[in-house]
């Protein structure tokens, strides 16, 4: 499989289809039920239900491919899986829906007593080597009520068996998409309840492209910072400003397998240093590089240190793994994303004005960061305020109007549906999310009169 | 419209030149896309405006009319040009066309197919995700029509990134030469069930398929179709809300005259003669507009399976 030139154009391991030693990957288990970053290395396991698998088998492969847990004479390892044998559905078999369905569950009592396997049979069955399809035939061939249920319910039937006794994994490639959907789904609230469609349209609304000054703040972790780094490719700036000493943590991006041409565009800045100065104020900026040295340097010393423990420890945890994930060290890498920005980019910043800004911060109040970061933008630059609330929205809004500071201001909040489309089963899933926030979007212009 | 280069990005110090296209912004639904040339002049409602005023002046400058009207000059953005550009077919807007370029997974260098053109709203987009090594391939059956995209694409400075060929995808799948190469691939077709076969062709492994479809039964027959050679099959729709925001006053119930007042009609701002206005305190009103659009259309993403 040899790249083609579309691949070798893009800048080094941007939009790398296999995996590699090292990469950060998004593991999807039975078809979304649970999903899970990892970081692939020789010694990484996953825990799927009671059982551990390494993840060595999936070092070197396409992403899109899956796998499923076999237990072998030793241990469960996993497979990989190949789609076509039993036509890729989980023993769907699509022809037979056109006969009208004449069975229903009139007789059908949900006592228990069905399944005339027993758990220690089944185990019997694994020690004999039995695979998990195996297991699942028997389950069906052994159930008093299966021949009775609807096409629809066996199907499900059979689906659930497979998802216990012979579980899958996709591999999947970290993309803003992927680790919005799975931060969403599992832990929202450390991304400020941001879902796909909105952070979507909080790139676009801003502008987002290669060779643009983007300034974030973003106190979702770095989901933003990583999304506006992955649309610009390597190309242009992202800065993340900050009141004080300290930037915000940004552990989201290090999922994203930035190469190191991006990494080094993702910078930190303090307010005071991007505002217009009246003199420059050259001693507290340095002060504030010590800081930021020393506290590096301590992370890097015990990250070191204790290099085994943490990819050992990365196999017993889901989503919270993200700050171990964050912490191991990138032998490879050296450049780190989110340091601070060197003092001929604050320049450059500062004579031309960053092209864009994006505020996602659902906590505060939008109209005291936006009074601050606005005059920095280039004028004509757009803006957009994701917030949790309307509120505090349409009052920013109300504020830039009456300071003449932007136009084109909008508030908006975005809805998003999705469907199950199946034959004659088409309809909205049944759950859906009820709110992806709100965003405030608008043109910055000079509030100084022209002509 | 997009920076080819860092020289070229938005900036206090980029001044408008000979040649640029401006969006002229008068109000927040009324605005014009204007090439601006030495001897040019707009007339709109504001009064004249000589473009030879705005060269040298930088984008996002209030301008004056010579009858003291006002209108804003901004640099274009594929939003904006989404909203100024001259409407051939029926076009995506930017809730539909954000999360496709999201969804499509399009960073810059990647390739994408599209077919049909329409009016190149979504094409904008796409040039700017992939700029600046990447392409985008659009086709459209109808040759007036991909005369025009081409024609726009000219205008607003992406000829670079994206190619419009005259070709019936339909009838004829993608061309050959985009065996394998494509990242991503978007229909917006009547029946893209039969464009659907080619597309998995072109599409690089685990690469991403989308088709917009207006009908819930085109969406049905494209599933059905994409189940052989794709996963992860998702069917969306996603809908803007936009808010009106207000400055005003609700009165008490004890206000006899307040009640009285907002029984006529709360939009008009209490008119006081005798300064009493300013003491009424005002509050930040924010509610969904009247009417709004109900529908666009079905977005159905797909990956290509993965074969070893």
């Amino acid at each position: 499989m040899s790249p083609n030139n579309s691949e070798e154009n893009l800048s080094g391991s941007q939009n790398r289809r296999i995996t590699w030693d090292g990469c950060s990957v998004l593991l999807d288990i039975n078809d979304g039920d649970r999903v899970l970053f990892a970081r692939l290395t020789a010694g990484s396991k996953i825990k799927i239900g009671d059982k551990n698998c390494s993840l060595q088998p999936l070092i070197g492969c396409p992403f899109g491919s899956s796998f499923q847990v076999e237990v072998g004479a030793e241990e469960p390892f996993l497979a990989p899986l190949i789609p076509n044998a039993e036509g890729n559905g989980l023993g769907e078999k699509a022809d037979d829906q056109t006969m009208e369905e004449c069975r229903d569950n009139r007789a059908l009592v949900d006592n228990n007593t069905a399944q005339s396997l027993t758990g220690e049979d089944i185990d019997g069955m694994r020690k004999k080597g039995a695979t998990g399809d195996e297991i699942v035939q028997a389950l069906i061939a052994n159930s008093a009520t299966f021949e009775k249920k609807t096409a629809f319910s066996q199907e499900k039937y059979r689906i659930k068996k497979q998802k216990k006794y012979a579980p899958r994994v996709l591999l999947r490639r970290p993309f803003a998409r992927s680790i919005c959907e799975a931060y969403f789904k599992k832990h929202a609230e450390k991304i400020g309840f941001l879902r796909v469609d909105t952070l979507s349209l909080l790139l676009s609304l801003a502008n987002v492209t290669a060779h643009s000054n983007v300034l974030v703040f973003d106190m979702l972790e770095g989901i933003v910072t990583g999304s506006v780094a992955e649309r610009m490719g390597g190309m242009g700036y992202v800065c993340n400003p900050h009141c004080g000493t300290t930037p915000l943590p940004i552990s989201i991006v290090r999922m994203f397998n930035f190469s190191d041409d991006t990494c080094k565009r993702i910078l930190h800045a303090s307010l005071t240093e991007l505002q217009p100065s009246n003199g420059e104020i050259s001693i507290p900026s340095d002060q504030l590089v010590d800081e930021c040295n020393i506290k590096e340097n301590k992370d890097t010393l015990s990250s070191s240190a204790k290099d085994l423990v943490n990819m050992e420890e990365i196999s017993t945890t889901n989503m919270d793994t993200d700050n171990n994930v964050a912490a191991s060290p990138k032998c490879a890498k050296t450049v780190k994303a989110g340091e601070k920005a060197p003092p001929e980019t604050i320049k450059h910043w500062k004579e031309h004005g960053f092209s864009s800004l994006i505020i996602a911060a659902p906590n505060l109040d939008a109209w005291d960061i936006a009074k601050d970061l606005v005059p920095l933008l280039s004028y004509s630059a757009p803006f957009v305020i994701y917030h949790q609330y309307l509120q505090p929205l349409a009052t920013c809004m109300n504020n830039l109007q009456s300071n003449k500071m932007a136009i084109n201001l909008h508030v908006s909040e975005p809805w998003l549906r999705e469907y199950q489309v199946l034959p004659s089963r088409t309809h909205p899933h049944m759950q859906m999310s009820s709110s992806g926030g709100y965003l405030l979007s608008g043109t910055r212009i000079s509030s100084s009169h022209q002509n | 419209m997009l920076p080819t280069d860092s020289t070229k990005t938005l900036s206090f110090n980029r001044c408008i030149t000979e040649g640029d296209l401006v969006i002229v912004y008068e109000r927040h639904d009324v605005m014009k896309a204007v090439q601006v040339s030495e001897k040019g002049v707009l007339q709109n409602r504001f009064g004249m405006f000589k473009h030879s005023d705005w060269i040298g002046k930088p984008f996002g400058s209030k301008i004056f009319s010579s009858k003291g009207g006002f209108v804003y000059l901004l640099a274009p953005t594929p939003e904006l040009w989404t909203l100024v550009l001259s409407h051939r077919t029926q076009i995506l807007y930017i809730a539909d066309i954000s999360f496709v370029v999201m969804y499509l997974e399009i960073v810059p260098g990647c390739v994408v197919l599209e077919s049909g053109t329409g009016s190149g709203s979504l094409s904008t987009s796409l040039a700017r995700a992939v700029a600046p090594h990447g392409h985008v391939y659009t086709f459209d059956f109808h040759e007036q029509r991909a005369a025009s995209a081409r024609e726009d694409f000219e205008r607003i400075g992406l000829s670079s990134l994206v190619t419009v060929g005259v070709r019936d995808i339909q009838g004829e799948g993608f061309p050959d030469e985009f065996l394998g190469r494509a990242d991503s691939v978007f229909l917006d077709l009547p029946q893209p069930w039969l464009a659907i076969p080619s597309a998995a062709k072109m599409l690089q492994q685990d690469g991403v398929l989308c088709s917009f479809s207006p009908c819930i039964e085109q969406v049905q027959r494209s599933c059905e179709t994409l189940k052989s050679s794709f996963t992860d099959i998702r069917t969306f729709e996603i809908l803007l809300h936009t808010y009106e925001v207000r400055e005003g006053h609700l009165p008490s119930w004890q206000d006899g005259d307040g009640v009285l007042a907002s029984l006529k009609g709360c939009k008009k701002r209490q008119r006081s003669t005798n300064g009493q206005e300013n003491s009424r305190p005002q509050t930040v009103l924010a509610r969904r507009m009247g009417e709004t659009r109900g529908h666009t259309g079905y977005l159905t993403f797909a990956r290509l399976n993965c074969i070893r």
